[in-house]
């Protein structure tokens, strides 16, 4: 006699398999380059959802350096890390991600 | 344009203020902003008359693909389109020989209105997108005041001129197109391949297809130029140092058949920030915008929410099933999903103190 909720198959179980190969398998994971204003004409802007083989430390590093901007690395519950650059700096990033071979399709800008 | 009259309901009745940009295929090609295609050098050119103005919608199609977001950048009209222009005169001379095209703005006013009259449509595009952004206007006065003004003229003209057909006619002896220049393999009415033994490719036959086609019923160009979607630009003012107020988005989205929330919601997302909307249905958005970068943001609205991707028809419908958004089209039927709106990583801006739920 087989007791259904004593089966092998945790639905839960399966659900948490399905959503981890989701984010895994998922080549349409964009990559999100926002802007943001801040006081006056300041502005910041962001990058999120960068695929996890790239080390956003160094990343970070990177596009301080070639951008001449300060930046900081957020740890977001919900967005995972997000690369936080100081003024408007999203076609620089597209530029440097697809030099980088990263695919231009899988970048998204947004703003105005 | 910022400094225009902010809410003024005259503004949708005035033809230039009007935003357009053409959905269907032909509008694509017809923005000057293509570079002459290679298509030219297939086309009969001197002495056939057959070829004259259709090359055009074929081009269209092809750089559709590409062509698509120019398209919608096309909408407004804005500064990028400006630029653009400017690059007319040569696409002219490139165009010219076999095909025609009807690129507005040549280097004199009078040949282009002889020139033109093949495809009314196109320059009644570049002539409103011309008086749409005043700064660009002013700029391209400047620049090259023979041009615009000429443009405008025939924007006039255009509207109730009944020897269009007559003038057709007389493009296609018109001596000005033939001498220009004529692609080197091309002999006098031939396609390319029959001088040469080697086959003829895909786009050259295409090619040959349209302008046979166009040139066959004339009406098919027109017709299909005929449909645009234009709507009002935003119009975008400041609310003291740090607001800004959208006051006709309800007006847009009446003409987008979508809901004001959607679209805020999507505004705001796209935009980065916050607002609400005031008592008399404006929007107030938290940052310093232009009209230009609400426009931007606009334009992809219309893109992933509005036009239909199968058939470009702005004719949609967006509904709610299940939690997702479904687009159907009023026009060719599809139906599609498309993208919840989501605002992603917002960023600490301002001081943390406000933003704790204390």
């Amino acid at each position: 006699m087989s007791v259904q909720n004593l089966n092998s198959i945790d639905p839960f179980a399966e659900e948490e398999i399905l959503q981890g190969t989701e984010n895994v398998g998922s080549s349409l994971e964009y990559i999100h380059i926002r802007i943001q204003q801040r006081n006056g004409r300041k502005t910041l802007t962001t990058l999120q959802g960068l695929p996890t083989q790239y080390d956003p430390k160094k990343l970070l590093k990177a596009f301080k350096k070639e951008f001449a901007c300060n930046g900081t690395l957020v740890d977001d519950d919900k967005m995972g890390q997000v690369i936080q650059l100081q003024g408007d700096q999203r076609s620089k990033i597209a530029t440097f991600l697809t030099e980088n071979g990263i695919e231009k399709a899988t970048i998204k800008v947004h703003g105005f | 344009m910022a400094d225009e009259p902010l809410f003024d309901p005259s503004l949708k009745k005035k033809k230039k203020k009007a935003v357009a940009f053409t959905e269907d295929p032909l509008g694509a090609e017809a923005d000057p902003t293509a570079p002459a295609p290679e298509t030219i050098d297939n086309t009969t050119t001197s002495g056939e008359p057959v070829d004259l103005g259709p090359t055009t919608a074929h081009e269209q199609m092809k750089m559709n693909g590409e062509g698509e977001d120019d398209d919608f950048k096309a909408m407004f009209g804005d500064l990028k389109k400006k630029k653009k222009k400017k690059e007319i005169p040569m696409d002219l001379g490139d165009n010219d020989s076999g095909t025609s095209t009807p690129t507005a703005g040549g280097p004199t006013p009078a040949i282009t209105e002889d020139l033109d009259f093949s495809d009314i449509k196109k320059k009644k595009k570049k002539s409103k997108k011309a008086a749409l952004d005043m700064e660009a206007f002013e700029k391209e006065l400047s620049g090259s005041k023979s041009k615009s003004t000429g443009d405008d003229d025939d924007d006039v003209e255009m509207e109730h001129n009944p020897n269009l057909d007559i003038d057709d006619a007389d493009l296609e002896n018109d001596p000005f197109a033939q001498p220009i220049d004529v692609p080197v393999g091309v002999d006098s009415g031939n396609e390319p391949w029959l001088s040469s033994d080697r086959d003829y490719a895909y786009p050259e036959l295409l090619s040959r297809f349209y302008t046979l086609l166009h040139a066959a019923n004339p009406a098919l160009l027109s017709s299909s130029s005929q449909k645009r979607y234009t709507i009002a630009p935003p119009s975008i003012h400041r609310e003291g140092n740090k607001r800004s107020i959208f006051a006709n988005v309800t007006d847009i989205c009446k003409k987008m058949h979508r809901q004001p929330e959607h679209v805020i919601q999507f505004l705001f997302a796209e935009m980065g920030t916050t607002g609400s909307v005031d008592g008399a249905g404006r929007l107030v958005i938290k940052g310093r915008f232009q009209q230009k970068q609400v426009e931007n943001v606009l334009r992809r609205y219309i893109v992933e929410y509005v036009a239909c991707k199968t058939c470009k028809s702005m004719d949609t419908l967006l509904t709610k099933e299940n939690r997702i958004f479904f687009m159907s089209c009023e026009s060719c039927g599809s139906r599609r999903s498309v993208n919840a709106i989501k605002s992603g990583f917002q960023a600490q801006v301002g001081k943390r103190s406000k933003n704790k739920p204390a």
